[in-house]
């Protein structure tokens, strides 16, 4: 378990309260892509959800929209209580760290950016990385780290500042299988201690089934919703579950409804 | 439960450098030296031997020997020269540093100053400095400063433009994660666009302080043959009128020494800057 964060994390029960909601949300970009048309989509607080959906169907751009990096075309976004800084973490497809600093001042930069002074920056740095499983790796650059050891990084940096909302995109994809499995493990542990919500992009079936407790499906051609299905396995899941029966089914019915979104 | 690195992904982590070293250098490195030594040593040992065998008089080609030897006798007023050389190029260098990058993140500011300005630093770039040398010399009293100038033109724009496109190169995913955190635009230039930009400055720099030598010479070509210099080019040109051809080999010797060493001092300032993290700092590893 991480030690005690100096803000303490939200101990309240899973109430169906939303932290962020999407209504009619549509995105045509510049150059006139209809990304995403009348996405509904609201995330209750605590939960798990994962995109699913084939490439290009607009999970990244759902994902960009919700942390507001860009805005939508019509239709609205809303984080409860406004969002401040900080209050969403985004962790990218790529480690996304800045190559020239430590591991360590990697995940001081959110803190940092905020004004936080430097010494309780790097004291809750170094328990954001100790949290990852990172302690002893401080002050390693990211060139000298894996695959998995900068994801890990990255997922720091996010979680740093105590999200209450953690956005995810194809975080995992790059990495061996391996190292995924073991990483989902971990993200799940981090989930649990941590109480953020997440949302989670992903091309996989099985990732979604594992990690998440609601698989929101997706079809291209404009970017929409078209099926919105519930994992109620309980948590902690681990490998019994990975090979249980009821992991089974669900990767088969949620297979099917993305085979029946790419039809369409 | 703890969240614990598996083994797999330990395992992962790229080698750190662990060649053996000897005094401090890996056999690489130590190849890198010694191979263009010896083959200097070599076309020394030959052009000594031509020269002998043939027995060519100094006044046609003077033997490495010759040269060596005047140099150490001319040292006194060769060594003034080239001090007063040396100032002129490193000033103009850090005027071209100074000037290129605090002009670079003006650019980087707006479009529009960009836009505007940059086709001047072209011009700035394209006119050959032997043609507008006389010029500055006439026009600025201080000889110092119009040689300064003249070298500082040649110096200026790799560091520029190098610098600008440097500080246009940052991570995209990286801007958006500043934006995420609503960080001002100085916090993206003091820790996103500056860092980005650096391997860009130093590649520039390492590309101007051999131009600021060669403005600085070419200037004091056009000065000496006013008689109104005393750097190293004027040394070349007055052994010149003088037939002194060994001493015209000996300030020439001095001219590419000077610019091999100032050629060496800019990678070494790279590789330090950017031992930790950038690939080019890194090649010895393969
Ligand atoms: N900045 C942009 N400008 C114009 N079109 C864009 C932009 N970003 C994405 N698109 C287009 O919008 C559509 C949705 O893209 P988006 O990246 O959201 O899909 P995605 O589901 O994340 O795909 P992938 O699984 O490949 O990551 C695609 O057709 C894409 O080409
Ligand atoms: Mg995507």
């Amino acid at each position: 378990m991480p030690e005690a964060p100096p803000i303490a994390p939200v101990t309240e029960p899973r109430g169906p309260a939303s932290v962020i909601s999407l209504e009619g949300v549509t995105k045509r970009y510049a150059n006139g892509t209809l990304a995403v048309r009348g996405v509904d989509l609201s995330v209750a607080r605590g939960d798990f959800v994962s995109l699913l959906g084939p490439s290009g169907c607009g999970k990244s751009t759902v994902l960009r929209m919700m942390a507001g990096l860009i805005p939508p075309s019509s239709g609205r976004v809303e984080m409860a209580g406004g969002g401040e800084t900080g209050d969403i973490g985004f962790v990218f497809q790529e480690p996304t760290l800045m190559p020239w600093s430590s591991a360590l001042r990697n995940v001081m930069l959110p803190l940092r950016l905020g004004g936080v002074g430097r010494q309780t920056a790097e004291r809750r740095a170094r328990d954001a990385l100790a949290s990852v499983g990172l302690a002893g790796f401080e002050d390693s650059y990211p060139r000298a780290l894996s695959g998995g050891m900068k994801m890990r990084v990255s997922i720091a940096r996010a979680l740093v500042t105590k999200p209450r909302l953690l956005l995810m995109d194809e975080p995992f994809a790059a990495l061996d299988e391996i190292t995924r499995h073991k990483l989902n493990n971990d993200l799940l542990t981090l989930w649990q201690a941590e109480r953020f919500t997440a949302v989670f992009v992903t091309h996989s079936v099985f990732e979604s089934v594992y990690l998440s407790r609601r698989v929101v499906v997706m079809a291209a051609r404009p970017g929409r919703v078209v099926e919105d299905l519930a994992v109620d396995a309980p948590y902690p899941r681990g490998e019994a579950f990975r090979t249980s029966a009821d992991y089974a089914a669900h990767c088969r019915e949620i297979s099917s409804a993305l085979h029946r979104a790419m039809e369409e | 439960m703890t969240v614990l690195l598996s083994a797999n992904e330990a395992a992962d982590a790229p080698l750190q450098d662990r060649a053996p070293r000897h005094f401090g250098l890996t056999a690489e490195a130590w190849l890198r030296i010694i191979a263009p030594t010896l083959i200097g040593l070599l076309a020394l040992a030959g052009w000594e031997a031509l020269v002998r065998i043939n027995e060519i008089p100094p006044y046609l080609l003077p033997g490495p020997v010759t040269v060596f030897e005047t140099l150490i006798r001319e040292w006194p007023s060769l060594s003034v020269s080239l001090l007063i050389t040396l100032q002129i190029t490193f000033a103009a260098l850090a005027v071209a540093a100074v000037l290129g990058l605090a002009l670079a993140v003006l650019f980087a500011q707006s479009r529009i100053i960009e836009l505007s300005l940059f086709p001047y630093a072209v011009i700035l770039q394209v006119t050959p400095v032997v043609a507008i040398a006389p010029l500055i010399i006439i026009w600025v009293d201080d000889i110092r400063i119009a040689l300064l100038i003249c070298a500082w033109i040649v110096a200026f724009f790799p560091i520029l433009s190098n610098t600008t496109l440097g500080l246009n190169s940052a991570d995209q995913n990286l801007a958006d994660l500043f934006r995420l955190y609503r960080a001002s635009r100085w916090q993206v230039l003091r820790h996103l666009r500056l860092p980005t930009a650096m391997p860009y400055f130093l590649a520039g720099l390492r590309i101007s302080g051999g131009l600021a030598l060669i403005g600085a010479i070419v200037a004091e070509f056009v000065a000496g043959t006013g008689g109104r210099a005393s750097g190293l080019a004027y040394r070349i040109l007055e052994a010149g009128y003088q037939l002194q051809i060994p001493k015209m080999f000996a300030a020439l010797v001095l001219v590419s020494l000077t610019g091999i060493a100032i050629f060496l001092a800019m990678s070494l300032i790279s590789h330090l800057a950017l031992r930790h993290w950038h690939e080019s700092a890194m090649k010895e590893r393969r």
